[in-house]
């Protein structure tokens, strides 16, 4: 991973970046002690509290533009959840809303340079995307009972797939927290470690550091979009699982 | 600060820095304690405080625009209404004013009846007056014509130097003047 070739002393740490460490000294990490994490996680609770709380404060008929940026992500996880997991989902909407606006502020926090990405890790995104899974499997199996199942029996295929199709779905179904969690954090810790990279690069080339340094810019324009669509990714799939747990009948 | 951090690392955990972080199991109890904080903290943020509010405020906004708009509606309603009346009372003023000039016009022209029919009636009245006094003056011509003559007759058979007989005389003019 962290690429070492290192002529003429061209150190390049690019994982570094996602080292959990404690914050005030110490080399133990116990499961309490208050580390990079939980400095970055607070700073996402202050933004979200920033901008949805203190933001809103005004309670306007006209908004003030704090207010509207908060209506926005209220309006646009709102009309998300009622699009896909259907009117009966909108219960669960401030669950939805929880997790994609930690995940959009975790993002963007991590985009700061020498900032720490909490949503690069895999502890933390498999942590949500287990919490999601568990969660609509149960529900799924509340609302249903037995009737959940119907969610791996096709009756729109032929009977004689049906079995096989059934197989495929029962993998599917139990690989969603891998694929949920995995593409969060591997998008996040790439485009970070890219950046770290070409930072490496900018700092041994002089003049020609002009190359690294637009390749950087470029790559963090990509990276802002991908912290949003991330999160967007995030929410919507959470919704598509809810959908199946409240409507299993295809 | 990378070397450092790395250096600390390194000290920390036997230089595991070197693959990658995310998967340094020492640390999963640390990161999920203090994600499943922050989520239970951004939860009730939201669904105490912030959810509640801006979902009020959306829906008051949407009350304030669907009241303003019927509000529209119906001043729009209204002022279509007031057009109307405005035109049926136009129409209506211009009915009278039609009406009242033909009245006008028919009392006017019952009185210039009126008028023409005496004044007709006072011609013909003194026309016939006239008449009378013509008649009468042509008939007092007549009787003083049959006096002069029958006057004249007498004196002109005097003249003749016979005696004259009144009554045949009387006679032969009268039978004369019919004639």
């Amino acid at each position: 991973m962290a690429s070492e070739e290192a002529p003429s002393g061209l150190q390049i740490h690019p994982m570094d970046q996602f080292i959990v460490k404690p914050l005030f000294g110490g080399d133990a990490i116990h499961w309490y002690t208050p580390t990079n994490v939980t400095l970055w996680m607070a700073l996402a609770v202050l933004c979200v509290v920033l901008l949805l709380v203190i933001g809103t404060r005004g309670r306007a008929i006209v908004p003030s533009r704090v207010q509207s940026i908060a209506e926005l992500a209220y309006g646009f996880v709102y009309k998300m959840v009622e699009d896909v997991a259907g009117k009966d989902g909108l219960k669960y909407f401030p669950y939805i809303m929880t997790l994609f606006i930690f995940i959009v502020f975790a993002n963007f926090l991590g985009l700061i340079p020498m900032s720490f990405t909490t949503t690069s890790h895999i502890a933390v995104t498999a942590t949500m995307a287990l919490a999601v899974f568990f969660a609509v499997t149960i529900l799924g199996i509340v609302k249903h009972g037995v009737g959940f199942l119907s969610l791996f029996w096709i009756s729109s295929a032929p009977l004689v797939l049906r079995p096989i199709l059934a197989i495929i779905e029962v993998i599917s179904y139990f690989v969603r927290p891998v694929s949920h969690s995995i593409r969060l954090a591997g998008n996040m810790m790439a485009g970070h470690a890219v950046i770290k990279v070409f930072a490496g690069f900018a700092g041994v080339l002089g003049v020609g550091a002009v190359f690294p340094l637009a390749a950087i810019t470029a790559v963090y324009a990509l990276e802002t979009l991908v912290s949003f669509i991330q999160a967007y990714v995030f929410a919507i799939l959470t919704c598509v699982y809810l959908r199946d747990a409240l409507h299993p009948h295809h | 600060m990378a070397t450092e951090t790395h250096a600390a690392d390194a000290a920390a955990h036997g230089g595991e820095a070197v693959g990658m972080p995310q998967l340094d199991f020492s640390t999963f109890p640390n990161q999920i304690f203090w994600l499943v904080v922050t989520l239970v903290v951004i939860y009730f943020v939201l669904s105490r405080i912030a959810l509640p509010r801006i979902g009020a405020v959306l829906a008051e906004r949407q009350g304030t625009i669907s009241n303003d708009i019927a509000a529209a509606e119906e001043l729009k309603l209204k002022a279509q209404e007031a057009e109307k009346a405005y035109e049926k009372a136009l129409a209506d003023a211009r009915a009278e004013a039609q009406r009242i000039v033909g009245e006008a016009k028919a009392e006017i022209k019952a009185d210039l009846d009126a008028a023409t029919a005496k004044a007709d009636a006072e011609i013909a009245a003194r026309a016939a007056e006239a008449e009378k006094q013509i008649a009468e003056i042509r008939a007092n011509a007549m009787q003083s014509v049959t006096e002069v003559a029958k006057a004249t007759a007498v004196d002109v058979v005097a003249a003749l130097g016979f005696q004259a007989d009144a009554g045949a005389v009387n006679a032969a003019v009268d039978s004369k003047l019919k004639g």
